[in-house]
């Protein structure tokens, strides 16, 4: 990095951070309410235009790239997306990362500098653009505007499309193949998601995460982001709609989600209002946003317990007997 | 601990320091001198952790051993938008443990954006005899369970306050586990709980609780049962109603206005969902006296908002939702001359067209009629440098400035230039501005600014501005008193965070999210600044899986005594000397 020099406030790297090398300056900086000012004075660095990122390598420590199994990404620049924006007034879209980066399956991927043009694709491809945690309202206030306003559609897809899951499988299908523009238009004006938050568990993981339905408007993509998000666990989790075959067909090969061949220990469900717990998929969409509470991926050992599994097996043979 | 005949004897030092209540203050009088610090950490009994990561409950307790009131904060501000993921951390149970063991004469625990289980809560109910104040702050992670044990043991408790928290309403029971011989309650806010409560529970602890000064109840308890509650807490001082809205009968609206009339005492009101606007006229009797007023869930149009507004003319603090628009705020700023708080919310903020007649001028006329307005939140859909520059020059007392315009990236809506100027005359001309929150279309120059004239500021919240490095560079070098930094969808980089690395150590915190910083910076700088916890989060894995040079989906960087923390979850990486072993 030319021209910088960054200076520590006191003592050398190997200073420990441990407790008993502290001084009672650090535990009461640590603890004030008010911080002392005085930053320490470090070199100006040239910020002109003429200075290029330079990367240097990782000082002491090796740097060991693994070279995963997973996905070699390919890196999308501004070329790749013609009517796009330039990149200094940049898409300000930053969907849920889960969501966005559920693409990287299918060798796209973010990347520096057009980050927000490729989650723009990636979300515009789901419908309107959408970003997280904006308008900056806190959870309960976000949830208190949605219970307030049933007759107004939660989410609020453009008029260009129709209501049916189905069909808006078909629309992204489109979208996906052809690399529409016309999603990426940025002058177009954007429509706010609004959020919609739910728990999701999965059995044998401790932690829970947090999956934002609002960004999404069909089956196929929310089991695409759960796939993405509990991916440390190997097992794929089955996932079959009402029209679950269909999905697998229309949405081009590369979107094939794991979820969807029926080979897999685990089952998604969700709990509706009234506290009983479903397949995820039996119902339309916009009947199952309206009634879903949380989700979790359930053990098919334990979904047989349910008697939600004798359904599954249904499904199973239905798609197997369908030609594709 | 030697004595010269010049030092005063400890017990006189240690009464001396009884009066000297502020952190900061303490702090002073701690590093004076070894002997002062020996007695002050004796007889320190509150304590203020900001960042419940930059230090350890093992250091805590061996510095301050005799602690009765300990306030802990967890996640990160941008928690509240969802931009953490769930399992970040911020977990309670540790200190809890840690403190169950050595504090036993604990009294007051106050935690905010931790995650709390309900184990943590029955170690507190059953460790702490003199046990006084909960307050969980927007928490989560605990359930009515939780809350059952904390009323069946917790004999001497003044106040409960869950403001905010998500808690896993199991049954509205729990109440019912406070005995009936408890009567020491001053303050209780249950107003996010999902579930109705058990009401005739409610009414008995209400009524034989004669210190009761605070009531905030939740949406599920109805309309027609806050007249019982209110008569039997006429001393009420703030009261949060459930759901304000009920079968229109007129024995109901009656009921309820003479019970608001015997509550003398009452000064704050909060609550008010789904609200019928005839019964709204039932709180005129105690408008004139109340100094807080929280209407910012009650979705009811101007007129019956202005009607209300303009009798509380002792109003200091006012939320409310964007229906009061343009012509509602003039009348405030008429009405209410002490107003010193005012925070308007939207009612529509995911719609595409504006729904209210609310823009910049409202804020414009407040601005205006309230002298004493030094705290603003402000949502709206338009704004113009003009109107910033008003606001500026008429309120140069201003001390807290959080405005958002819906539209990321909105110019100024007359001239279509950006609002750097007008952002510009707020830091220059509120000179004890402490918090600040950008919005609309914004440059590097605008961040100049704020490095110019925002000497005191302490708190800066940016989304969607910025044309480079430099803008985040004005702003660590030049804002002395910064202590809270969070930056999303910004082109910042690496050049200013690692330029003014030295800086992040005398601030608690800074977070970047969607910007520009890359993995390799994030790593030279937790290598460089052994203080600093530089965490990285990615959720869609090992960020060394990519370029070096790819930027970091999230970054939190924060000053610690305590090191790394061992209980990040898969997701995030900490850039310290052994980040590479961890990686691997």
């Amino acid at each position: 990095m030319q021209g910088v020099t960054i200076i520590p406030t006191s003592g050398g790297g190997g200073e420990s951070t441990m407790s008993s090398t502290l001084s009672k300056e650090d535990t009461n900086l640590v603890l004030s309410s008010e911080d002392s000012s005085c930053p320490e004075d470090s070199e100006l660095l040239e910020l002109g235009l003429g200075l290029g990122l330079s990367h240097k390598p990782a000082p002491k420590s090796h740097t060991h790239h693994h070279h995963h199994n997973h996905h070699h990404a390919r890196i999308l620049t501004a070329k790749d997306f013609p009517s796009s924006a330039s990149a200094s007034s940049s898409s300000s879209s930053s969907s849920s990362p889960a969501s966005s980066l559920s693409r990287a399956n299918n060798n796209t991927t973010i990347t520096s500098g057009t980050k927000r043009t490729a989650d723009s694709v990636a979300a515009a491809a789901n419908g309107p653009s959408q970003v997280v945690g904006w308008p900056p309202l806190g959870i309960h206030r976000a949830k208190s505007i949605n219970s307030k306003s049933p007759a107004t559609e939660v989410f609020n897809l453009s008029s260009g499309k129709s209501k049916s899951g189905k069909t808006d499988v078909l629309r992204k299908s489109a979208d996906k193949t052809d690399g529409n523009n016309d999603n990426i238009d940025t002058n177009e004006k954007r429509n706010i998601r609004s959020s919609l938050f739910v728990k999701v568990n999965m059995d044998g993981i401790a932690i829970g995460r947090k999956v934002d339905l609002g960004v999404h408007t069909s089956y196929e993509t929310l089991a695409q982001t759960l796939e993405d998000m509990f991916r440390e666990s190997t097992a794929a989790i089955t996932f079959n709609g009402s029209n679950g075959e269909d999905y697998g067909i229309l949405v081009g090969g590369d979107q094939h989600s794991k979820y969807l061949d029926g080979s897999s220990k685990f089952v998604l469900t969700y709990e509706d209002k009234d506290g009983d717990w479903m397949l995820v998929g039996d119902v339309p969409w916009e009947m199952f946003i309206n009634s879903v509470r949380r989700l979790r991926i359930m053990r098919t050992s334990e979904a047989n317990g349910n008697g939600l599994a004798p359904i599954l097996e249904e499904k199973n043979c239905r798609q197997k007997s369908k030609p594709i | 601990m030697k004595k010269t005949a010049y030092s005063f004897p400890e017990e006189v030092l240690e009464h001396v320091f009884s009066f000297i209540v502020s952190d900061k203050d303490r702090s002073s009088i701690s590093l004076v001198c070894k002997s002062w610090y020996e007695i002050e950490r004796w007889c320190r009994r509150k304590v203020f952790v900001g960042n419940c990561y930059a230090v350890s409950p093992p250091i805590l307790i061996k510095r301050f051993p005799e602690l009765r009131s300990v306030t802990l904060k967890g996640k990160p501000h941008f928690a509240d938008f969802n931009l953490v993921p769930e399992g970040w951390g911020g977990f309670a149970c540790p200190w809890i443990r840690a403190m169950a063991g050595a504090y036993p004469w604990l009294e007051e625990i106050r935690l905010k954006r931790m995650v709390v289980s309900d184990e943590s809560l029955e170690i507190i109910a059953k460790s702490f005899k003199n046990f006084k104040v909960l307050v969980l702050s927007s928490c989560e992670g605990f359930t009515t369970e939780g809350l059952a044990a904390i009323a069946a043991n917790c004999r001497n408790l003044r106040e409960l306050d869950l403001r905010e928290s998500e808690v896993e309403d199991l049954s509205g029971r729990w109440l019912s586990d406070f005995p009936d011989s408890y009567t020491s309650l001053e303050s209780l806010n249950i107003s996010c709980l999902g579930n109705e409560v058990n009401l005739l529970a409610l009414e008995r602890l209400v009524s034989r609780c004669p210190n009761l000064k605070t009531l905030r109840l939740n949406r599920a308890v109805p309309l027609d049962r806050l007249p019982n509650l209110l008569r039997g807490a006429p001393q009420l001082a703030e009261l949060g109603t459930g759901a304000y809205t009920s079968e229109m009968r007129p024995d109901v609206f009656s009921n309820l206005a003479e019970a608001f009339a015997g509550c003398k005492q009452l000064k704050a009101l909060s609550g008010f969902w789904d609200v019928l606007p005839s019964y709204l006229p039932a709180v005129y009797p105690v408008c004139s006296q109340l100094t807080s007023l929280n209407l910012s869930y009650a979705t009811v149009q101007s007129p019956d908002l202005i009607k209300l507004v303009s009798l509380c003319e002792k109003l200091q603090k006012l939320w409310v939702l964007d229906y009061i628009e343009d012509d509602g705020l003039e009348i405030l700023a008429a009405s209410c001359k002490d107003l010193r708080e005012l925070r308007v919310f939207p009612s529509d903020p995911f719609g595409l067209e504006p729904n209210v007649a609310l823009t910049e001028q409202g804020l414009v006329s407040v601005s205006e009629g309230c002298p004493k307005l030094q705290s603003v939140l402000y949502f709206c859909r338009q704004m113009s440098n003009a109107a910033l520059n008003t606001i500026a020059r008429n309120r140069p007392n201003m001390t807290r400035f959080r405005l958002c315009i819906i539209e990321p990236r909105s110019p100024d809506y007359l001239t279509l230039q950006p609002l750097d100027d007008g952002f510009g005359a707020i830091v220059e001309h509120c000179k004890d501005l402490r918090r600040l929150s950008l919005s609309g279309l914004l440059t590097d120059r605008v961040f100049e600014y704020i490095g110019t004239y925002g000497k005191k500021l302490e708190m800066l919240s940016v989304a969607f501005a910025g044309d480079s490095d430099l803008g985040l560079h004005h702003v660590l070098s030049g804002c002395d008193n910064l202590r809270k930094l969070e930056i999303r969808d910004c082109p910042f980089g690496d050049k200013a965070l690692l330029a003014n690395a030295a800086k992040l150590e005398t601030m608690r915190s800074l977070w970047m999210s969607s910007c520009s910083v890359s993995f390799g910076a994030c790593k030279v700088l937790g290598q460089k600044m052994p203080r600093l916890n530089v965490e990285v989060m990615d959720e869609s894995g090992p960020p060394d899986s990519r370029p070096e040079s790819s930027p970091v989906e999230k970054l939190y960087v924060y000053r610690t005594v305590a090191g790394p923390r061992l209980d990040m979850p898969g997701f995030v990486w900490t850039m310290d000397d052994d980040s590479a072993l961890r990686i691997s």
